[in-house]
């Protein structure tokens, strides 16, 4: 490969980008955790060199900012050399909310085809329901989530179906705005065919409308996958849960571990794309399977 | 008695018993105003129609006057505005409920996630037919349309022409006895045409299905029919109906033939009235 050929080529682009963002952020670790070093330093009375002071301030304890790699060692300490039934272990953490955000997410996917369906069949219920659909968006999940967790807990539902049910908040609303959408994509004639069998509105909805909205169903589920697991975490935040990434986030807030606030941050980050990957791949296979990828 | 003679002597005799009686179209002062932004328009103006049991029946006419507009009203597809009409002596939407027609559209319309056969195959999985009996029907019609061998092909693998001819099977499969065609063959070369209009009079002779048939092409229009329907346009109506008396069964020869021609010819001056009415 030559010189240019790798600066046109994906990977250099996105090897670029990398780049560009650990430059800006270890320049961002340094003016943050610059007045706090420079206390410190009065205090202790330690004199520095400009290279020293910088070295120190990226190697904080408890920085404002942790360098990328104080995040990279932590991540490194908590998932490969711990033992994945550990409570210290990450993988552990990130297991807890992969569980209720797979659940939410199947759960808010089955909802939102089903609200779907009944939009697209009984015309009043798209007028009636839509708003309520889309007031239930407007309102702040972080508003929303210790209620439900709380309301749950009183009557004794606790642990993975409350965090999921935030979940299933969170990502029935991109499922049925896209499966409503590609519901009614058929074109008239594509219509018009069913009518001229005779087929029956069932019929209609398995062997037209159905296959025709599996590309807009897919779109629909990489943004609802996401937001489960968005949905999941802040789940775990109210009650001051023992496990799950958003309780290693909060358990970080208290104790300014913010190392372990951002190793946190970048587990979720990672697992969500992670999963719209996924999807993306079964949307890949699905599609090739209907004839549609070339 | 020469063989001319035996075969209208049995067509009378058909008609004498159950055909004359046997009206598959009645249309009577049939309108149909669609309402557009930039105000109505006429589609049909009082088009009276009659078609019996086993005709083949062509309809042809400039561009926008009316064709498909008059064949979704058979098929129920378009509601007239007034006047009446009937389908197999029921009105269309029972007609259509009862299965009555199959509908070639003037574009494929095949289904992009389902194969040839499985496009073929869907209006046979919606009547409920079982497995073989698809298979059969599905290999019987993509034959006839010259399709063996592209089972397994998905539509947009295919060329225009081929899909169109995918459409037609599908119709065809449904084995109606009234088939509703628009411009099926539009898409096709003239070698393919010649070809399909064969087989097509082949299989509306044996068969004793009724035809009604969308076309621009005059050869067309007179080979195949029994009787031309020349439209004219804004408003759309029917403008002149021809007979077309050519012995049932037709070769590709009979275009050459006298009685052809004259036929034709008659086509050509309908059309070319049609055309002068609307300049007035
Ligand atoms: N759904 C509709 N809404 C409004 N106007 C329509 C509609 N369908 C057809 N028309 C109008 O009705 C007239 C007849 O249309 P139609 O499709 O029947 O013509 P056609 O004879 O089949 O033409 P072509 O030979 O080009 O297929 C045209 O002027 C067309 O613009
Ligand atoms: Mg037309």
């Amino acid at each position: 490969m030559t010189t240019s050929d790798f600066l046109h080529s994906k990977t250099a682009a996105v090897l670029t980008v990398v780049l560009v963002l650990l430059c800006i952020w270890y320049a961002g670790a340094v003016a943050l955790n610059t007045p706090f070093q420079r206390d410190q330093d009065v205090r202790d009375k330690v004199e520095r060199s400009t290279g020293d002071f910088v070295t120190a301030t990226l190697n904080q304890k408890r920085p404002v900012l942790p360098a990328p790699h104080q995040v990279a060692v932590e991540i490194w300490q908590t998932t490969v050399e711990k033992k994945v039934t550990s409570k210290r272990s990450l993988v552990y953490h990130a297991g807890i909310t992969l569980s209720s955000t797979m659940l939410g997410f199947l759960i808010g996917t089955v909802l939102g085809i089903v609200l779907a369906a009944a939009i697209i069949h009984v015309e009043s219920l798209e007028r009636s329901l839509m708003p309520w659909i889309i007031t239930s968006q407007t309102i702040p999940i972080l508003a929303i989530a210790p209620m439900v967790i709380v309301v749950l807990n009183a009557i004794g539902v606790s642990g993975l179906i409350p965090k999921a049910m935030i979940s299933t908040y969170l990502s029935f609303f991109p499922v049925t705005v896209g499966v409503v959408k590609g519901l009614r994509s058929p074109d008239p004639m594509q219509l018009d065919l069913m009518r001229t069998y005779s087929a029956s509105s069932f019929q209609t909805f398995w062997k037209l409308r159905w296959p025709s909205s599996i590309p807009f169903l897919f779109t629909s589920m990489k943004i609802a996958i996401a937001a489960s697991l968005v949905g999941a975490i802040v789940g775990e935040l109210p009650t001051g849960a023992v496990a799950g990434l958003g309780a290693r986030l909060l358990a970080g807030s208290y104790y300014g571990q913010t190392v372990q606030i951002w190793s946190a941050l970048l587990s979720a980050a990672f697992l969500a794309a992670m999963l719209v990957t996924i999807v993306g791949f079964a949307d890949k296979a699905v599609r090739r399977r209907m004839g549609m990828v070339q | 008695m020469t063989d001319t003679e035996a075969t209208a002597a049995a067509r009378g005799a058909g008609s004498a018993g159950e055909g004359s009686a046997f009206r598959v179209i009645e249309a009577r002062d049939l309108c149909l105003t669609f309402e557009t932004n930039d105000g109505p328009v006429h589609a049909l103006s009082s088009v009276d129609l009659t078609v019996d049991r086993g005709e083949f029946v062509s309809f042809i006419g400039p561009s926008g006057c009316g064709k498909t507009t008059l064949l979704r009203v058979i098929a129920d597809l378009e509601q007239p505005t007034s006047g009446s009409i009937s389908v197999n002596g029921m009105s269309p939407e029972e007609a259509r409920k009862a299965r009555a027609y199959g509908y070639v559209f003037q574009a494929a319309a095949l289904y992009p996630w389902r194969t040839i056969a499985g496009n073929v195959a869907l209006p046979l999985e919606i009547m409920g037919l079982d497995k073989a009996e698809r298979e059969a029907r599905i290999k019987r019609n993509l034959e006839l349309v010259n399709l063996a061998g592209f089972e397994r092909k998905f539509p947009w693998q295919l060329s225009g022409g081929m899909q169109q001819r995918a459409s037609i099977a599908r119709a065809l499969a449904v084995e109606p006895d009234l088939l509703l065609m628009d411009e099926p063959f539009g898409a096709l070369d003239e070698i393919v045409r010649d070809h399909l209009n064969e087989q097509l009079n082949r299989l509306w002779d044996r068969t004793n299905k009724t035809v009604i048939f969308v076309t621009h092409s005059i050869p067309e229009a007179v080979f195949l029919s029994t009787k031309i329907v020349v439209m004219s346009p804004r408003p759309g109506r029917v403008h002149d109906v021809i007979e077309c008396n050519l012995p049932r069964e037709r070769t590709l020869d009979i275009r050459e033939t006298p009685e052809f021609l004259e036929i034709a010819h008659r086509v050509r001056d309908g059309l070319r009235a049609g055309h002068a009415y609307d300049d007035e």
